[in-house]
């Protein structure tokens, strides 16, 4: 018996707001990327289970397509904290403020 | 009503590892907590009845994405004794939640193996890697192109922006 949707949907919405206020509590560019993957992966979460409801790939398609993006986005996020850790010698978002002046 | 219990404390295992994760100081740690929230949601997508995409979970999330993680993490050891930070890594509390969240998910999918009815998605369609292929390639070819020109211009990205002489003509900037 497969568990009802709408639980799997609660969960991924708690997931998500997990995630949501990693990215605005903390203050680390690498627990931000983080907490951005689990927003991504309750968003994959809630495709595969509308897929398993209405019993149709489609949704594993989808989460295929997340997978594509979540990994061009660390790729690219995460050279950009090598360039942030060598050009202002920290992690901190708030140090890397440059273009408000 | 296996698959329901199964699939609660996956779904608590799944919170409690993101929530430990998003909380830690110590960036590997947290990383540790990342992996088994990823293992944890894979196996919920196992009892929704996709067992390809729990396989994609932890061979990509858990296997590649996390470890391009743990390789930046551990490259921008910013200054502080690497001794220190080993011996850190090797004190019982850092080592025992993770451990015992993980465990869980192990007994939850030895429960699943023992009790014999893995087969218990199958009840609403498992849905298999077969027709996730055929839909792949068919119906969405277009937004399987599409998602291999994003990877190109992520990896041309990721490339530009590992270069390490853009540090140092800034450098030069500075000094000039």
């Amino acid at each position: 018996m497969m568990p009802p949707t709408e639980h799997v949907l609660v969960l991924a919405l708690m997931l998500f707001c997990v995630g949501a206020v990693g990215v605005l509590v903390r203050r680390n560019i690498i627990f931000i990327l983080i907490s951005l993957e689990f927003m991504m992966n309750a968003c994959a979460m809630v495709f595969i289970a509308a897929g398993a409801k209405w019993g149709q790939p489609d949704g594993q398609v989808m989460f295929m397509l997340i997978l594509a993006i979540a990994a061009s986005e660390v790729a690219v996020a995460l050279g950009i904290v090598i360039q942030m850790a060598r050009r202002f010698r920290t992690l901190d978002v708030d140090a890397v403020s440059e273009l408000r002046e | 009503m296996t698959a329901l219990i199964l699939f609660y404390v996956a779904g608590f295992v799944t919170l409690a590892a993101a929530i430990l994760a998003i909380t830690r100081t110590n960036a590997s740690h947290a990383l540790i907590y990342v992996v088994v929230a990823l293992l944890a949601i894979a196996v919920i997508f196992f009892l929704l009845g996709s067992p390809f995409a729990a396989a994609l979970q932890i061979v990509v999330y858990a296997g590649a994405i996390v470890v391009l993680f743990l390789f930046v993490v551990m490259m921008l050891n910013l200054g502080k004794s690497s001794v220190d930070r080993e011996r850190a890594l090797l004190t019982r509390g850092i080592w025992t939640v993770p451990s015992l969240l993980a465990l869980v998910l192990f007994a939850v999918v030895l429960f699943a193996l023992v009790s014999g009815d893995h087969e218990a998605g199958a009840e609403a369609r498992m849905i298999e890697p077969k027709e996730v292929g055929i839909a792949l390639y068919t119906k969405y070819v277009l937004a399987v192109e599409l998602a291999g020109v994003l990877l190109l211009a992520a990896l041309v990205g990721a490339y530009h922006l590992g270069r390490r002489y853009l540090a140092d003509r800034r450098e030069e900037e500075k000094t000039s």
